[in-house]
């Protein structure tokens, strides 16, 4: 997310969507207004320093105080405040009220994700990532557990606070498919700067593999429960699991390096904070984790998401982010951690 | 008189500016895309983009990262003077290169998981940590 973010355009003069577009046009207008200004106010200077008397007289009469100095201002103000007023009113609703919606929740410091269907229940819950499909406006509730914190990818949309006890709306649209940097833009505590997020946009057939992707794991993460009571034949994921008892126990000596990553996960605590869905770990606190293994980002988009960055994660979370919500998992060895971030890759 | 020349030079003060402003503009007006890759960029360079890009540092304090300096795993600080990588291997630029890339493969049982990381890569990381430059 903070490469994302980098570079040549600056994302804010690099649109991906219809409303950066609007932002990015009242931005370049007012550029280019602040610019012609400033030419006149030097060629005022060099009238009024070095210019022919009779000049300088028309600069200091009334006329031209009321002209440059009331009208020229008053009306140019005026219309670029009703124009920023209107676009900025314009990316807060909703066009038909049937758009896709998704419930972002500022909190310190990530940013909590849930999928809503039309009735508004959340179908789908992730964290630090925001999956939309290319040339169709989203509408995004923003809300927050705690602080004010500021919802923004500059590639997509103008910002928007995230106010405590309210719910703030912002539509998103993309339309080129991409991975857009998101940040939080209102400083929020300690780590604001490291609260961060991704937007990736996904032409509509990717969109629909992706959304059916992850129904198919969410559909096969509660049906492993049933599996587990009902039979002990090989399941896709039972499989899975197995296959990472094998890998750690392979690596490993201990006796702890022989238990598999989801034991640990379970037995160590990380259940009472995180949700995997399908199993018994419901924690709400922290990030939900059913769809860990498939983010680009981890730790509320700072770190690229590969096992060594989840072990260091899980283990030392506290140096790499100080301050925040999950502690450092110092008390597991090391064959431990790798088994706990073998399984949560497998949860994609 | 004296007044008058010092008048002279704000003005002059005031062109340079306007002037200079102006470049400034124009510079900024040409499209910096197509331009924006750096002329050549040498092995250690490339280690260290690699080494942002595969997160070294959620375990490692590693020189000329400010962050992240995780210290889950050793500091790689100075790493041309560590006598044995991961206290077990002879600290050579092919050795460290295969350690960074796969260590349990070089290490039986190492703590350090495979990194998601080319073999070239790996080498330029190598590089950058010893501080070489094999150009």
């Amino acid at each position: 997310m903070i490469d994302a973010l980098w570079g040549w355009p600056p994302p804010v003069l690099d649109p991906a969507g219809p409303y950066s577009g609007k932002v990015t046009t009242l931005a370049w207008s007012l550029f280019g207004l602040g610019a012609f200004v400033t030419l006149v106010v030097v060629f005022a200077l060099w009238v009024a320093i070095k210019g022919p008397d009779k000049w300088k007289a028309k600069l200091g009469g009334e006329r031209a105080i009321l002209l440059g100095g009331v009208a020229f201002p008053g009306v140019v103000l005026t219309a670029l405040l009703v124009w920023g007023l209107t676009l900025t009113a314009s990316l807060t609703e909703p066009i038909h009220g049937d758009e896709m919606r998704i419930r972002v929740t500022g909190e310190m410091w990530w940013f909590r994700v849930q999928y809503l269907d039309p009735s508004g229940a959340v179908v789908m819950e992730d964290a630090n990532e925001i999956h939309i499909p290319v040339g169709r406006p989203v509408v995004l509730e923003l809300e927050s557990a705690d602080v004010i914190h500021s919802f923004w990818v500059p590639h997509l949309s103008g910002k928007k606070d995230m106010i405590p006890g309210r719910r703030t709306l912002l539509r998103i649209e993309a339309d080129r498919p991409g991975e857009f940097g998101g940040v939080c833009a209102e400083y929020c505590g300690r780590q604001h700067a490291l609260m961060g997020f991704v937007a990736v946009a996904h032409e509509d057939d990717d969109f629909r593999e992706w959304y059916a992707e992850r129904n198919e794991r969410l559909v096969s993460a509660g049906l492993d429960i049933t599996r587990q009571v009902e039979s002990s034949s090989g399941s896709g994921t039972q499989g899975s699991e197995r296959s990472t008892v094998t890998r750690t126990g392979a690596g490993a000596n201990t006796n702890s390096g022989q238990q598999s990553g989801r034991t640990l996960f379970m037995q160590s605590g990380c259940a009472a904070c995180h949700r995997v869905a399908g199993t018994e770990a419901n924690g709400l606190a922290g990030p939900d984790l059913t769809h860990v293994g498939s983010r680009r980002t981890l730790g509320a988009g700072i770190l690229p998401n590969n096992r060594g960055t989840l072990i260091g994660w899980i283990g030392d979370s506290q140096s790499l982010k100080p301050g925040n919500r999950m502690p450092s998992y110092d008390m597991l060895n090391a064959d431990e951690l790798e088994a706990i971030a073998i399984w949560l890759e497998q949860q994609k | 008189m004296g007044m008058g020349s010092v008048e002279h030079r704000n003005w002059k003060a005031i062109v340079a500016g306007v002037a200079l402003a102006a470049c400034a503009a124009l510079a900024a007006c040409k499209d910096p895309v197509e331009t924006r890759r750096e002329p050549a960029i040498g092995p250690k360079d490339r280690g260290l983009i690699a080494i942002k890009r595969a997160g070294c540092g959620s375990c490692h304090e590693i020189p000329g990262l400010d962050w992240p300096s995780g210290r889950l795993g050793p500091s790689l600080d100075g790493f041309d003077d560590v006598g044995l990588i991961a206290g077990q291997l002879p600290n050579r630029p092919d050795v460290l290169a295969a350690f960074i890339r796969n260590a349990p493969s070089v290490k039986e049982g190492s703590s350090m998981p495979p990194m998601p990381i080319s073999e070239a890569e790996a080498a330029d990381i190598a590089a950058y940590l010893y501080g070489l430059d094999h150009d």
